[in-house]
């Protein structure tokens, strides 16, 4: 099964063969490299930009302004900082024009903490970026899902935030990308790059890819369960799965929402699952003042307010400047297994 | 534009064609001379009629292009207009009048957007006067942050830099202040990679001011364009109170982009003569307006007479009138509309029709 990394390559390559998508670009995106954690490994159309953020996000507005698709990476979120002026344009540019230049961008960026990053790579965005109105946001959970919202991320006209959970970049899906060859070492001999200085001769053999686009604004449920519904996305999803099959050898039923977009984000499907089981946790990982998963808790406590039996919870990360890198630091400041699991136990036994 | 295209290439041809025509001092076509003449009187018309409107109350803020015309004038003369990467695309900032009337556009449209009308086709009614938005020449919207449009210039740039057989150049301008921004100096860096450089006219518009801060306390540099030369990056200084140099100097340097697809830094010397905007007052300051000498200029050498000079006022006076009164009619946009174009095809972004 492909790695993420290795998903979102084969869906920019499928882009790049199928789509139309001429620019891939970013920090070491192009060769030798392909990315600091090999996304872009041996795409024709990818290529290194100068160490500037506002350039990158400057010329993807630019090259979408001409009605070309492109796909522009930042090389960790923490570094995005700087163009928050600019993503704002970017996700203006439409509206601002009433309707005269639409921007079919594409910027990705590895998020979370999970890797022992210390304070510059663990950043979250999604909260952030929930506040770019005119973006949409998705955040993939495994390799095929990376796969399709990536392809319809570069298909829709819209800017497109591609958040990557960092932690999850190396991590193994369970479910093969159409065209993916089943064996994983057929895989890597194809299109995994040889370490070393031979790199730059070395060519892809990419597979015979075919297309896959997960509609932006569709959540799925990865566990149904009827005592308590977890909205989740990212690497966290995946705690939260384990969380419930865990908790399932205890008879509990937990239900998994997989949000996949934060913007347009799912609401029917939200409102479906809690009005069966009554009782929801959002998890996150980005600071918990003012986290997206507060408009959705706020939201299910304006409209659902007398089908609920227990109060909308967020479990986010601490609200602190940074992620610690000693681990004791680090796995105190986001969300963990157990604190999903305590919170969901407590959920479960609230009584009105 | 039936002058859009006079075939000058250089100064040295320019100067011969001018002889045959037009008195010797005056090394452009009579009929350029007095296009260009024209439209300067109709853009300086057309921004004093704005700033009328912002003082009757009709609108909010004005902020333009008063004593850029020398400038403004001849660059949208010579830009190649039309859309998509064959042609030019343009990057302006909130002094873009001149260059705009030059291109043909119509002074209701200026009218319409800065009274916020709903059939203001830059922006329907959603931004300030000047920050103009015509897809169908290729003028991406003006937006209010300084300098972010020389990144944005990098993008259309790179894209007309591989289009087959594309002669089309990104133009970018700006004001001196908005240099010591970093987008100022990602153009540079972005626009001179070795083997990947850009064809992008970078202008700066030196009016010496920003709102209220001289130039000299802000720049240890002799010329904003010198900061270009470390990029091997061609450079030009003009007087932009002088329509003719500008002519001259800009079509010369759009042909060089055109032909070597290498970017160019022009440094325009130029007025400012309502101040910064609404916000300081929009009062006529005395300094050298650019076109009240141009028009003394074509006086003297016969290429202008009093009469007719006078008549190009007073028709572009009755039509920005004309125009106001019109827009005036028009509808204002409705409140309900604000959720239209957030996204592209109608796609709805209310969180609460999710
Ligand atoms: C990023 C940003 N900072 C501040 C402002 C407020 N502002 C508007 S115009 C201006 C001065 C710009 O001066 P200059 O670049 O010289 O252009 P000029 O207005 O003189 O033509 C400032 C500070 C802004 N619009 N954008």
């Amino acid at each position: 099964m492909a790695s993420m990394a290795q998903a979102i390559r084969m869906a920019l390559h499928f882009a790049e063969e199928n789509m139309g998508l001429k620019d891939v670009f970013g920090q070491d995106v192009g060769a030798p490299l392909g990315g600091v954690f090999t996304a872009t490994q041996g795409l024709k159309t990818a290529w290194n930009t100068p160490l500037d953020e506002r350039g990158i996000i400057s010329m993807a507005t630019g090259i979408a302004m001409t009605g070309e698709r492109c796909v522009a990476e930042i090389q960790f979120a923490d570094y995005i900082f700087n163009t928050m002026d600019l993503l704002k344009i970017a996700g203006n540019t439409n509206w601002v024009s009433n309707g005269n230049y639409t921007l079919p961008m594409v910027v990705m960026t590895p998020v979370g903490a999970g890797i022992r990053g210390s304070v510059y790579h663990s950043h979250s965005f999604d909260a952030w970026a929930s506040r770019l109105p005119g973006w949409k946001v998705v955040m993939p959970s495994n390799a095929r899902e990376a796969y399709g919202l990536l392809l319809a991320a570069i298909d829709d006209p819209n800017p497109v935030l591609f958040l990557k959970p960092k932690a999850l970049m190396r991590v193994r899906g369970d479910e093969l990308i159409p065209g993916e060859p089943a064996d994983q070492k057929e895989l890597k001999n194809r299109i995994d790059a040889p370490l070393g200085d031979t790199r730059h001769k070395w060519r892809p053999q990419w597979p015979a890819l075919e297309e896959l686009k997960i509609k932006i604004g569709e959540a799925r449920v990865t566990r149904e369960g009827d005592q308590l519904t977890v909205v989740s996305y990212g690497r966290h999803l995946l705690m939260c799965n384990k969380v419930a099959d865990d908790l399932k050898a205890d008879g509990h039923s937990v239900e998994i929402i997989d949000l996949r977009s934060i913007y347009p984000y799912d609401w029917q499907a939200i409102k479906k699952s809690v009005s069966k089981t009554r009782k929801v946790l959002f998890v996150n990982e980005d600071t918990e003042v003012t986290n997206f998963a507060e408009h959705l808790a706020y939201r299910v406590t304006q409209e659902m307010f007398y089908q609920l039996d227990a109060a909308p919870r967020v479990l986010a990360g601490k609200n602190l400047p940074g992620i610690g890198l000693h681990p004791n630091l680090e796995e105190n400041s986001v969300p963990q297994n157990h604190d999903i699991e305590n919170a969901c136990r407590e959920l479960i036994a609230e009584m009105p | 534009m039936a002058l859009q295209n006079v075939p000058v290439k250089s100064k040295k041809s320019a100067a011969k064609a001018a002889k045959k025509k037009t008195p010797k001092a005056l090394p452009l076509p009579k009929e350029l001379l007095i296009r260009m003449h024209s439209l300067m009187v109709k853009a300086r018309v057309l921004e004093e009629r704005l700033i009328k409107i912002y003082k009757n109350g009709d609108a909010y803020f004005w902020i333009g292009s008063p004593g850029e015309e020398a400038f403004g004038v001849p660059l949208g003369l010579l830009a190649d207009k039309g859309q998509g990467p064959q042609h030019d695309y343009l990057h302006l900032h909130y002094r873009g009048t001149p260059t705009l009337t030059a291109m043909g556009m119509p002074m209701i449209d200026s009218i319409r957007l800065i009274m916020n009308k709903a059939t203001d086709t830059s922006t329907g009614g959603r931004n300030f006067c000047n920050h103009y938005c015509f897809p169908q020449w290729n003028v991406v919207p003006v937006s209010s942050p300084i300098e972010v449009q020389y990144g944005t210039a990098m993008g259309t740039a790179h894209v007309q830099r591989r289009t087959k057989g594309s002669r089309g150049i990104s133009i970018v301008t700006g004001g001196d202040a908005g240099t010591a921004e970093g987008d100022f100096a990602s153009a540079m860096i972005w626009a001179s990679r070795p083997g990947r450089e850009l064809p992008m006219l970078m202008t700066v518009q030196n009016n010496q001011w920003g709102i209220s801060t001289d130039y000299k306390s802000q720049h240890g540099e002799t010329n904003i364009v010198d900061r270009a030369k470390a990029f091997h990056i061609r450079t030009q200084i003009v007087n932009g109170n002088d329509p003719i140099e500008s002519y001259l100097i800009l079509s010369q340097e759009m042909e060089y982009i055109r032909k070597t697809r290498k970017p160019v830094m022009i440094e325009a010397r130029v007025s400012r003569l309502y101040g910064h905007s609404s916000a300081t007052g929009a009062n006529l300051i005395p300094e050298e307006d650019c076109l009240l000498d141009f028009e003394k200029l074509l006086l003297k050498n016969g290429v202008l007479e009093e009469k007719t000079a006078k008549k190009v006022w007073t028709d572009y006076a009755d039509e920005a009138r004309e125009a106001q009164d019109q827009a005036r009619t028009e509808a204002a946009p409705q409140g309900d509309t604000v959720w239209e174009n957030v996204y592209a095809n109608g796609e709805n972004a209310d969180w609460r029709k999710f």
